[in-house]
């Protein structure tokens, strides 16, 4: 690759099967920070909130977590990078950084166009019948109401929560958890995407849902320039991912071929059990 | 640029500089003004529909539905009437129902909107977290859903008027472009709670006290020529107002014989669309400086 940016620099015009690679998304040193309220705990009696407002410091029932740690790296286009690590590791928030929906404390995290986060979190309205979370959660992602209209039926359809009876009608809080992921992500995955952010989106639903949405998903892949895949299913990471990214603790561990960083990860799990 | 820890092997760059180099944009990035209310625009049809949601969803588990749009209203001027209507023995303003309830339910728009306006991103950080688009999407819809439920109880309004004696003039037709005047007001102080709400959740038990000492700086439940009683600078500061300029307004259309504070049409017209512009630019651009802001914490 070197060589090949080498000799690029001039003639890329002659040489078209030469390529510089072209990053999609670059993160530099991104700290996040979430500030959490811990509800009413020690030290919310009037008195001490008082003395705080004029002492000005911060409520004690406000903690900070820092959850991302100053983690940088550069994605290519047509690359298939797999984020692992334990559970609250870092890696929905630097998926969401990336996204631009989570602002970073400080560096920066750069990207091309605007990448779509696929998750499984996606809030609706839950007052709402399915049909019109449909309505809503298209128009948000920027579809005109034309698109809307021509697509709603599909996306019911794909999400399968019309199998037993009229569920499009329904409330959403009438739903089961697993139908109202699968409607989520079915509304998330009708619209195309330059950077696709996955986020353990396959991994609700059941068993014929999951083969649906995994036949969508490289689909979506072979549109998208650059792909992030957030699993604990080691498997699913190893079948779409040749890059990984191992964060622990909010700082990244490894960062290189799926194998190696897979075996790494493995070694690392069993030695804590 | 030695502080990055990682340099692009291949150019030599660093993260920023490669960044740079092709063209790539800070995720999340604060748009212009101009392209902010372009894309606000865009987004028209998602206010549209949120609005018409959250609407219907604040009835969805009421067994009346959306019959409460109008009973909500009658109910509040049914009570505030027996209290300073019988109880009180109001009698210094002539056709007091309608003098109270033109007030109250026009303060009402404002109210509710500004209450509803505290929570507008703190209690959709799930939908901000998930999805792109301009937030003042939601300050903004919140606004129009305000709007239609103030057109409900423009209608009990009028049906009050009419049952009250009050011929139906071409003043009428005025109420049309204060309540507009008024909905651009709305925004503009939506938008600015929406932000102040967005960091200090404290607000929210802060504003139904502000908004109810608001209320009764306004002249809303007595009679509006008491303001004549205080020192001259005080009667300024209340003739000036803003919920009062548009209550004002609004008996100034609908009411024949309501007693006025500022008796001129020409000042209330002024103040009023001085207000709207002033409020409204001004939350507008507040919210928009910190458009990134959202979604944190």
């Amino acid at each position: 690759m070197v060589d090949q940016f080498e000799m690029s620099n001039e003639a890329t015009v002659t040489l078209p099967r030469v390529e510089e690679r072209i990053p999609t998304v670059v993160v530099d040193d991104a700290h996040v920070i979430y500030r959490v309220h811990k509800g009413a705990t020690g030290g919310s009696s009037p008195v001490a909130a008082f003395r705080r407002l004029v002492k000005r410091t911060n409520a004690p029932n406000i903690q900070e977590v820092h959850a991302v740690r100053g983690v940088s790296f550069t994605a290519y286009r047509g690359e298939a990078v797999g984020l692992i690590g334990s559970n609250g590791s870092g890696k929905s928030t630097i998926l969401r950084a990336i996204a631009g929906l989570l602002p970073v404390n400080r560096g920066a995290v750069y990207t091309q166009g605007q990448p779509s986060l696929l998750g499984v979190n996606a809030a609706l309205l839950n007052d709402l019948s399915g049909e019109r979370n449909v309505t809503l959660g298209c128009l948000a992602m920027g579809m005109s109401p034309e698109e809307v209209a021509r697509r709603a039926p599909e996306i019911i359809e794909f999400s399968g929560i019309n199998e037993r009876g009229d569920f499009a009608s329904l409330p959403m809080r009438t739903y089961s958890s697993g139908m109202a992921a699968r409607l989520r992500f079915a509304i998330a995955a009708a619209k195309k995407h330059d950077v696709l952010l996955i986020d353990e989106a396959l991994a609700t639903g059941d068993e014929g849902f999951r083969k649906r949405s995994e036949q969508r998903v490289r689909e979506l892949r072979e549109g998208a320039g650059t792909v992030f895949l957030v699993s604990h299913q080691l498997a699913s990471i190893r079948d779409t991912c040749e890059r990984s990214i191992w964060l622990e603790s909010g700082v990244i561990r490894m960062d290189g071929p799926t194998d190696e960083v897979l075996k790494a990860y493995g070694e690392f799990a069993k030695s804590k059990r | 640029m030695a502080t990055t820890a990682l340099v692009d092997p291949e150019t030599g760059l660093t993260q920023a500089q490669l960044a740079a180099r092709h063209g790539l944009r800070v995720a999340g990035e604060r748009p212009s003004v101009a392209e902010y209310s372009r894309q606000l625009w865009a987004y028209r049809h998602f206010i549209a529909a949120y609005a018409n949601a959250k609407l219907v969803a604040s009835f969805s588990n009421a067994r009346l539905g959306q019959l409460w749009q109008v009973l909500t209203p009658l109910t509040n001027a049914a009570v505030y009437w027996v209290i300073f209507g019988i109880v009180l023995k109001q009698t210094s303003i002539p056709n007091f129902i309608a003098y109270l309830t033109t007030g109250l339910f026009i303060f009402n728009f404002t109210q509710s909107a500004v209450q509803a306006g505290t929570s507008a991103i703190s209690g959709n950080l799930g939908l901000i977290r998930a999805l792109h688009f301009p937030r003042a999407s939601l300050p903004l819809a919140i606004v129009v859903t305000q709007f239609q439920e103030l057109l409900a109880s423009m209608l009990v309004l009028i049906g009050i008027v009419l049952v009250t004696g009050e011929p139906i003039t071409f003043e009428w037709l005025m109420l049309i472009p204060a309540l507009l005047l008024q909905a651009v007001f709305n925004a503009g102080a939506v938008l600015t709670v929406a932000r102040l709400g967005a960091r200090a959740t404290d607000l929210r038990q802060v504003i139904p006290f502000l908004m109810r000492t608001w209320m009764y700086a306004s002249g809303v439940v007595y009679s509006v020529t008491l303001f004549q009683n205080l020192p001259g600078w005080a009667a300024t500061l209340a003739q000036y107002n803003p919920m009062l300029v548009y209550i004002e307004l609004g008996r100034y259309a609908l009411l024949e014989q309501a007693p006025l504070l500022n008796e001129s049409l020409t000042q209330l017209w002024l103040a009023a669309a001085g207000w709207a512009i002033v409020a409204g630019a001004g939350g507008y651009l507040y919210f928009w400086r910190g458009e990134q802001e959202y979604g944190r914490g």
